[in-house]
């Protein structure tokens, strides 16, 4: 019976593999939030960077306490302002501020790593990507762009952490006649080369990135805090989420002792039905 | 005035002798209600549905006694729920999870009406109240669905809403008054909120009463189809029928543990489900001047609302070739006089309406509507348009068994579509079975007919445990 259950449920939530399509390609995070010291590096990253212009308006102080910091902790190297333990995360910049400086309010993080997430990729890879993912562009208004979001509002804060890279996109995609493989490469000043050569017997649209960091020590640290940040990000998204997960298995198995309890009961009701 | 001599004693008879409603009806309805002794997997679904009934009103009242309808708090104060409440996020999930179940748990209760007949003669009325909780079911999940205030909460409100505007004369001015605004606001929220925690689940549980009682008072079907009241033995009680308490109460208690294993599986363990119990989007406060690139309904309304989207302006002439042939058959089926020149005139009516090129016809999202409408309604009609002389598809004739596969396979297909965004190919798969959905109801009163049916037995087949 349960099997037929767990058909039926499988049935009515089968989806198909969708068609790929032509963007950046998602790295995938390395799955860090189980990691406290990872955890805590992230929030020390979130407090420093991003606390500035995004609010956790949702997230209270002192649950990274479940992350291993105590009050104290975090009073002393992570609050910056007048505020207490008991607060949330509220930034003091004026939404309405934010519009006129960035075309758009720089979005409340509390959730964000769950609404980033699609039925094609988790959340996590998605800002694990997009924050790894910025390329100097002379072009651009705020003098960054990136692979993942291009025209992105935000400019690459963390610039110096991770260090001067050139980056070399490669995209086919269908033009007046036929396809055409575009290969643009550019540099750490964000000046573009751009060469374009049409191409035969393939069939989709592509789209491959590559960067090549000027220093790469920098960029293998700077790519390790990422998915730091993130795990902290995910955290943040749903904190009670490791209790709940450690308290479904005790129900589950609660239950799995209280169904066989109940098939013994029915059997013995059931046997005098002839 | 005497007090009514009570077979029982102690408290049990000074209440008895004081209420006897209270034993005759439980005994009405549990200890002396007498059920076929075969039902099988597909009768465990209605005390479900019961079960996740309660489970939705228990957490609901939690819900509210923290969530806040207003626009500027209600998505923040369901993540308080989930944050600061204690046990918040467990009341939340078990709600959310809930009403994914409960679509899911209708389904199959609906779906085993279809494969044993459940719904025919003297059933006609169970199934009718059974239909009209499925409309406020999902009243209540449209109406419920604004409250968390998400991006899909507020565009899906929005879209639905819109739909009112496609009907001719008062349909904008409709839309206006659904909403109590020019779009959907503060207004629409709170009104939301009074429909989805009082008014609906007023209606919901007179219904499901209703529901119980009329079952109660024909009996139950079973996969046999066979009427047990039929045969009964000397005691006057039917031969196959046993007391639904304690045997199926058992019986169900056994279900009901493994339907929570899977049940509380999700809440612990996958509480989004993937995307389709709780959206990503939904994740994002409403925003009115963002829409997002893709609205979709929850998985739930999605062979509907692929039926609606099916309906494009070159698929009306499709849709109205359909309806000429179909009232071609009504005609030639219905003897010569005034029936068939009816059936002529409202015919050519509904033609003028429908093609595009008339200088009357009503604009295709109209019509989408009305077909979206009728595939809900449709289900009311399945007592009188199921001709078969036979009640269980055990001994209906091997392919109508097959027809009702194919239909809950085209039932998939478009609730599958209907999550995924628009494109041509997927809109022609829409059509093709936005085709055969209409085709398996309403030719259903002559290929029901057909067929050679096996005999049905006289009494139930049963194996004993």
């Amino acid at each position: 019976m349960k099997r037929t259950i767990t058909a039926v449920a499988l049935a009515l939530f089968a989806t198909g593999v969708l068609a790929a399509s032509a963007g950046a390609p998602l790295d995938r995070w390395p799955d860090r939030s189980k990691d406290l010291a990872a955890l805590q590096n992230g929030a020390r990253i979130f407090a420093n960077y991003c606390l500035g212009c995004h609010s956790a308006n949702l997230m209270r102080w002192n649950r990274l306490n479940e992350i291993g910091l105590d009050d104290k902790q975090i009073k002393d190297f992570l609050i910056f302002g007048p505020q207490k333990v008991g607060d949330t995360m509220t930034i003091a910049m004026n939404p309405k501020d934010a519009k006129a400086w960035f075309g758009k309010t720089p979005p409340d993080l509390s959730v964000i790593a769950r609404a980033r997430t699609s039925f094609e990729y988790a959340g996590a890879d998605y800002l694990y990507t997009l924050l790894r993912g910025y390329y100097r562009d002379a072009t651009s208004p705020t003098g960054w762009n990136n692979v993942v979001y291009p025209y992105i509002g935000m400019p690459h804060i963390l610039w110096e952490l991770q260090g001067p890279r050139e980056v070399t996109i490669e995209r086919t995609a269908h033009a007046v006649k036929g396809l055409v493989r575009t290969t643009t490469t550019i540099d750490a000043e964000g000046r573009a080369t751009v060469t374009s050569i049409p191409v035969t017997g393939e069939t989709g649209e592509t789209m491959t990135v590559s960067f090549k960091s000027l220093a790469p020590q920098l960029a293998r640290q700077y790519d390790s805090d990422i998915a730091d940040l993130v795990a902290y990000l995910v955290f943040m998204t749903e904190p009670v989420r490791a209790d709940r997960v450690r308290m479904g298995v005790w129900v589950l198995l609660y239950l799995a002792l209280f169904t066989v309890v109940a098939w013994r009961l029915n059997a013995v009701y059931w046997k005098d039905v002839k | 005035m005497a007090l009514h001599k009570s077979e029982y004693k102690g408290l049990l008879g000074w209440i008895d002798s004081r209420m006897p409603t209270l034993m005759s009806e439980y005994k009405k309805h549990m200890s002396e209600y007498y059920a076929p002794k075969n039902f099988n997997f597909w009768y465990f679904f209605g005390s479900f549905a019961l079960v996740v009934l309660v489970i939705q009103i228990v957490t609901g009242i939690f819900l509210v006694m923290h969530y806040k309808p207003d626009a500027r708090y209600a998505f923040e104060s369901v993540e308080y729920i989930m944050r600061e409440v204690p046990g918040g996020w467990f009341i939340r999930y078990m709600h959310s999870t809930g009403a994914s179940f409960f679509f899911i748990v209708v389904y199959l209760h609906m779906f085993r009406g279809l494969l044993y007949g459940s719904y025919r003669k003297p059933r006609e009325l169970v199934w009718i109240f059974g239909c009209l909780i499925f409309l406020c079911l999902m009243g209540e999940a449209f109406f419920g669905y604004l409250l968390p205030w998400g991006q899909m909460s507020y565009w899906g409100a929005q879209v639905i809403v819109n739909l009112f505007s496609a009907i001719p004369l008062i349909g904008p001015d409709l839309s206006v008054w659904i909403r109590g605004d020019y779009v959907v606001s503060d207004a629409t929220l709170n009104r939301f909120f009074a429909f989805h925690v009082i008014a609906i689940p007023l209606v919901l549980l007179g219904l499901v009463v209703a529901h119980i009682l009329a079952l109660h008072d024909v009996g139950s079907n079973n996969p046999d189809g066979i009427e047990i009241k039929d045969r009964k033995g000397l005691d006057g009680k039917p031969l196959d029928g046993i007391p639904f308490h304690p045997y199926y109460t058992v019986h169900d208690i056994f279900g009901l543990a493994i339907f929570l294993m899977v049940f509380f599986a999700v809440v612990f363990l996958a509480p989004e489900m993937g995307g389709y119990f709780l959206e990503w989007n939904n994740f994002i406060p409403a925003d009115p001047l963002v829409t997002p690139p893709h609205i979709a309904p929850v998985w739930y309304f999605t062979p509907f609302y692929s039926i609606l989207r099916a309906t494009t302006s070159d698929f009306m002439w499709v849709l109205a070739a359909g309806t000429a042939a179909y009232a071609a058959l009504i005609y030639f089926a219905l003897p010569r006089g005034r029936w068939r020149y009816a059936t002529l005139a409202a015919t050519l009516v509904v033609l003028v309406l429908m093609l595009p090129k008339s200088p009357l016809a009503l604009d295709p999202k109209f019509w989408g509507v009305v077909l979206m409408g009728v595939s809900v309604l449709i289900f009311f009609a399945l007592p009188w348009i199921d001709q078969s002389p036979v009640k269980s598809m055990r001994y209906r004739p091997g392919w109508h068994f097959w027809l009702l596969i194919g239909f809950v396979v085209d039932f998939l297909v478009l609730g599958y579509l209907g999550t995924q965004p628009p494109a041509p190919t997927l809109t022609y798969i829409a059509q093709l079975g936005t085709l055969l959905y209409f085709a398996f109801f309403f030719l259903m009163p002559w290929w029901s007919r057909a067929g050679e049916c096996k005999p049905v037995p006289e009494r139930v087949t049963f194996a004993a445990h």
